[in-house]
C-alpha cells in the first residue's frame, strides 16, 4: 500500500502540525514585543510562510491537493504585503 | 517506498521551521532575525512543500507545489532585501557586537534620508536643506 508508512505511525502529522504551530507561537511572540516596526514586519512574514508549510502538511494529512492552491495565493499575498510595509518603512519616518 | 521520502522531508522541514521560529524569537536586532527567518524559512516550507509534491504523485498538483517552491526562493531574497534597505537607512539599531558595518563608511547617510523623506513645502517639521552654506 501506498500509505502504509504513515499509517504505521499513527501519530505523526499531528506532532508534525504541533511542532509547526509551537513555531507559529513563537513567531507571533515576536510580532507582538519586537520593539521597531521592521521586526513586525519580518515576523508578519514568517508568520505567512509558516502557513503556507502547515496548508502543505494539511493537504498531505486529509489527502485533499486543493488546498495547495490556496498556499499559491497565500504565498502571493505575503509577498505583496511584505513589499508593501518595505515601502511603507522606507517612504514615512521612523518609528 | 516514497512514503519514506515524504517522512524524510516533513521532519527535516519542520525543524528548519522551528529553527528559523527560535531563530526570529531569540536572535539580539533585526538583520540577524532577518538571517534566521529567510534562509531557514525558505529552505523549511520548501522541503514541506516538497514532500506534499512527492506524497500525490499527480503531475499537476506536484507541478502547482514545484511553483509555490519556486515562488518562494525568487520572492524570499527580494522581500528580505527591501526590509533590510528600508530599516537600515532608517537606523533601526544595531547589536552592541556588531564587529563590521561597511555600508555606513561608504554611503552618505545624510542625503539618502533627504532623498527617501520626500520633501513637501508645506512640511513644517521638515529642516532646511544643510548643502547650502551661508557664506
Amino acid at each position: 500500500m501506498i500509505f502504509a508508512a504513515l499509517q504505521t505511525y499513527p501519530y505523526f502529522t499531528e506532532v508534525i502540525l504541533i511542532t509547526l504551530i509551537l513555531s507559529l507561537v513563537l513567531t507571533f511572540a515576536r510580532l507582538m514585543m519586537g520593539p521597531t516596526l521592521p521586526d513586525r514586519v519580518i515576523a508578519l512574514d514568517l508568520i505567512g510562510i509558516i502557513t503556507v508549510g502547515i496548508i502543505s502538511v494539511f493537504a498531505i494529512e486529509y489527502e485533499q491537493p486543493v488546498f495547495l492552491v490556496v498556499a499559491v495565493v497565500l504565498a502571493l499575498i505575503a509577498f505583496i504585503g511584505t513589499i508593501a510595509f518595505a515601502f511603507f518603512i522606507a517612504k514615512g519616518r521612523t518609528l | 517506498m516514497s512514503e519514506i521520502f515524504v517522512i524524510i522531508f516533513l521532519i527535516v522541514g519542520t525543524l528548519f521551521v522551528l529553527l528559523s521560529a527560535v531563530g526570529v524569537f531569540r536572535m539580539p536586532d533585526l538583520y540577524s532575525r532577518m538571517h534566521a527567518s529567510t534562509k531557514a524559512g525558505t529552505l523549511g516550507v520548501s522541503c514541506l512543500l516538497f514532500a506534499a509534491a512527492i506524497h500525490f504523485g499527480d503531475l499537476g498538483v506536484s507541478t502547482r507545489a514545484l511553483l509555490v517552491i519556486a515562488f518562494l526562493f525568487l520572492t524570499a531574497p527580494v522581500a528580505a532585501h527591501m526590509i533590510a534597505q528600508a530599516a537600515y537607512f532608517t537606523d533601526v539599531p544595531q547589536w552592541h557586537g556588531t564587529v563590521m558595518d561597511e555600508l555606513r563608511e561608504r554611503h552618505d547617510l545624510e542625503a539618502s534620508a533627504r532623498e527617501q523623506a520626500l520633501p513637501s513645502p508645506e512640511d513644517p517639521d521638515q529642516p532646511p536643506p544643510a548643502s547650502s552654506p551661508i557664506t
